[in-house]
């Protein structure tokens, strides 16, 4: 018998037969968001949220966001940047760092080399302070956001923002490579105190833009 | 279950041993007392927390009860999503599979996401016999794994290990691993982390293959989830050409909406945080992006037995959150080595006899390793009733009657016998069904728990009460 005829064979003799009965549906009582349903009050969270986990946190309008990009770059010394497919047309035009397009070529030791990386998100959820990749127009391939040290990522509101894990899931697409980020890179392994960063990017910085 | 706990001492032995270690306890009770406290901030923040921990028991015991469904769905989702399932009945197959998997890509190294699966199968020396060397990617599994140690809590692996041996880890052992450690290297975190991340990033920059477990798989989509902090998981699980994921066929959730409930309990129940720094979600392989190649490894290693025990079966529920362990009295003072397996705590006294069975002392004396005190249970996301299955399975080992084990076992439970009137009010009330909420003893229970969040230290020092009353 192959092991998989024996593992099911085992969970049959496990849980008996013949068929067991379908029963109630599941307890689903818990709350759909803790938040309040308010675009303005739940950028405010992801705000708090973001920076209690040490997130970078900046706002600004559509007509700053160039501007805005662009500081941030020179402040962190940056000298390139490496550029999604997709990347909105015009959000590096203030920048004068160099750009790394991604055509699908830049290896992770290429861009190991590479000071920051800017991209958009597919949402951001205000009750976790979490912003949410899913290798969309804008984002690139998980690889792009992971290597560099320096993340600067963009969350178009009130559009991009949820108020929880259970509105966000079914915005999301399961056949997509999804990452997840709450804050940088952090971890508490050495007698607990928190270091930012042992692989991911260290420096996360979240620029929330609502139109001008 | 593995070569590595083989000669493991009974856990009163091993308990006294490290009970007498105080360096050990110390960082232990700094520890679980500092998560602790984190975490009922974060689990207050939601007003939900009971319902939330009602729905997750609720699609635990649903997935459970229809386990054969949700394996062959996945099986269907993650074949049609580009992966390749294998089933392994026991942990020598998996390692066969795995180590086969391996051989095939023409590889001799593998990166590796922390994995209590592929702990518990004892991976990382199958791969070596067969010439294949396994780095550990976790910064505390790193420090476990240069000091040629073993981990000794599910969360914070190398708790155990102060930042000065840390340091000395790093300096005298790098270097045989890979990159050594920079000259004059203090014990700060940040130059510790620093050093680690240099030494491990040349490792993800040419790995070809790497190797995980997963926090859940949903069979309704093929997708598997990782959630971690450190951003060493990522790097894992989308660097290589080739995944394998080694996986606890009791991990599959049905749906993807599933994990809205568990996706809330799990970090605030682990770390207390509102979420995890990292979470990693795949399904199959994506063209362009990721590895190439993906391997699904279902493992049964014992769970269809805890399965088939219809009391025992709710081990089968667990998150691995470790929110038992950061609130458990003899977790506190024993540590995580005692307990002679990769599940320490109240979870694994519960979970490592039914996977094992209870033939050898050590297994024997886990279901002993508790002074019943329901702590475990209040703060279980998944409301696993750990003091009712430690009772069921001091019967089951009683009842093997006149084997050495039952010495040993006797021996632990020194430690609640010799408190009678609270293991009788524990046992009496293990026999009833349980509310979700927090239970309140009758009579001359209440009293003790009405503290119950704190657990009392007994009146007498545990480590006394070793000294006199160990075998
Ligand atoms: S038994 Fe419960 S509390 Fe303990 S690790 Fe598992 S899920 Fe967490």
């Amino acid at each position: 018998m192959n092991s998989r005829d024996l593992i099911l064979g085992r969970i049959h003799a496990a849980l008996g037969e013949p068929a067991r009965p379908d029963e109630q549906p599941l307890p689903r009582a818990y709350a759909t968001a803790h938040a309040p349903d308010d675009p303005a009050a739940l950028l405010d969270l992801l705000h708090r949220n973001l920076a209690d986990y040490r997130a970078r946190v900046h706002r600004c309008t559509t007509t700053e966001l160039p501007q805005r990009i662009a500081e941030l770059l020179t402040a962190r010394g940056t000298r390139t940047v490496a550029v999604p497919p997709g990347l909105p047309p015009g959000w590096l035009d203030a920048a004068t760092a160099e750009l790394l397009p991604d055509d699908g070529t830049l290896t992770a030791a290429r861009l190991d080399r590479v000071d920051s990386v800017v991209t958009g998100c597919t949402l951001a959820i205000a009750e976790t302070g979490t912003i949410v990749l899913d290798a969309g127009p804008g984002q690139g391939r998980r690889l792009l956001t992971l290597v560099p040290d320096h993340h600067v990522c963009v969350v178009r509101a009130p559009e991009q923002v949820v108020a929880s894990v259970p509105l966000a899931l079914p915005r999301l697409d399961p056949a997509r490579p999804q990452t997840w980020i709450s804050g940088p890179s952090a971890t508490s392994d050495i007698e607990l105190d928190r270091v930012e960063g042992v692989h991911g990017p260290r420096t996360l910085d979240v620029v929330l833009v609502t139109p001008a | 279950m593995t070569d590595t706990f083989l000669g493991m001492p009974a856990f009163p032995q091993a308990a006294a041993e490290a009970v007498r270690d105080g360096q050990l306890r110390a960082n232990l009770r700094h520890a679980t007392h500092t998560i602790r406290d984190k975490r009922a901030r974060a689990v207050a923040e939601l007003s939900d927390w009971a319902e939330l921990r009602a729905a997750g028991k609720a699609i635990k015991d649903h997935t459970l009860r229809h386990l054969d469904r949700y394996l062959v769905q996945l099986e269907e989702s993650v074949t049609a999503a580009g992966g390749t399932v294998h089933w392994a009945a026991d942990a020598e197959e998996a390692n066969r599979i795995v180590a086969g998997l391996v051989r095939a890509t023409g590889e001799t190294e593998v990166v590796k996401v922390k994995s209590m699966a592929t702990q518990e199968i004892g991976l990382n020396e199958a791969l070596a016999a067969e010439g294949i060397t396994a780095y550990e990617t976790d910064l505390a599994e790193l420090i476990v794994q240069l000091g040629d140690d073993r981990p000794s809590h599910i969360l914070v692996p190398a708790i155990h290990r102060n930042r000065a041996e840390i340091r000395e880890i790093f300096a005298e052992r790098m270097a045989a691993w890979g990159r050594p450690a920079p000259e004059g290297l203090t014990d700060t975190p940040a130059e510790l982390a620093e050093a680690a991340r240099l030494h491990l990033r040349e490792k993800f920059l040419r790995a070809q293959v790497a190797i995980s477990g997963a926090n859940f798989m949903v069979a309704e989509t093929g997708t598997l989830v990782v959630v971690e902090s450190e951003g060493n998981g990522w790097m894992c699980l989308t660097l290589p050409r080739a995944l394998i994921s080694v996986v606890g066929i009791e991990k599959v959730v049905p749906t993807w909406r599933d994990l809205e409930v568990f996706l809330q309990l799990l970090p605030r129940s682990s770390t207390a945080e509102r979420m995890n720094p990292y979470t990693s979600l795949w399904t199959g392989t994506t063209e362009g992006d990721g590895p190439s190649e993906f391997h699904l490894v279902l493992l049964d290693n014992g769970r269809t037995a805890a399965l088939a025990d219809q009391v025992g079966r709710q081990a089968l529920r667990c998150i691995r959150c470790s929110a038992c362990l950061n609130v458990c009295p003899v977790y506190e003072r024993a540590g995580g080595h005692a307990y002679g397996s990769v599940y320490p705590g109240p979870i694994g006294a519960i979970l490592t006899p039914q996977l094992r069975g209870t033939a050898s002392p050590v297994d024997a004396s886990l279901p002993y390793a508790s002074s019943l005190c329901g702590a475990c249970y209040e703060v279980c996301p998944v409301a696993i009733d750990i003091p009712e299955v430690l009772v069921h399975l001091r019967e089951r080992v009683a009842e093997q009657g006149g084997h050495p084990a039952e010495r040993a076992a006797i021996a632990a439970a020194g430690y609640v016998l010799d408190h009678p009137a609270l293991l009788t009010a524990a046992e009496r009330l293990a026999g009833r069904t349980r509310a979700l909420h927090p239970r309140r003893l009758p009579g001359p229970g209440r009293a003790w728990t009405d503290t119950r969040d704190l657990p009392e230290v007994p009146a007498e020092p545990f480590r006394d009460w070793w000294r006199k009353n160990r075998p």
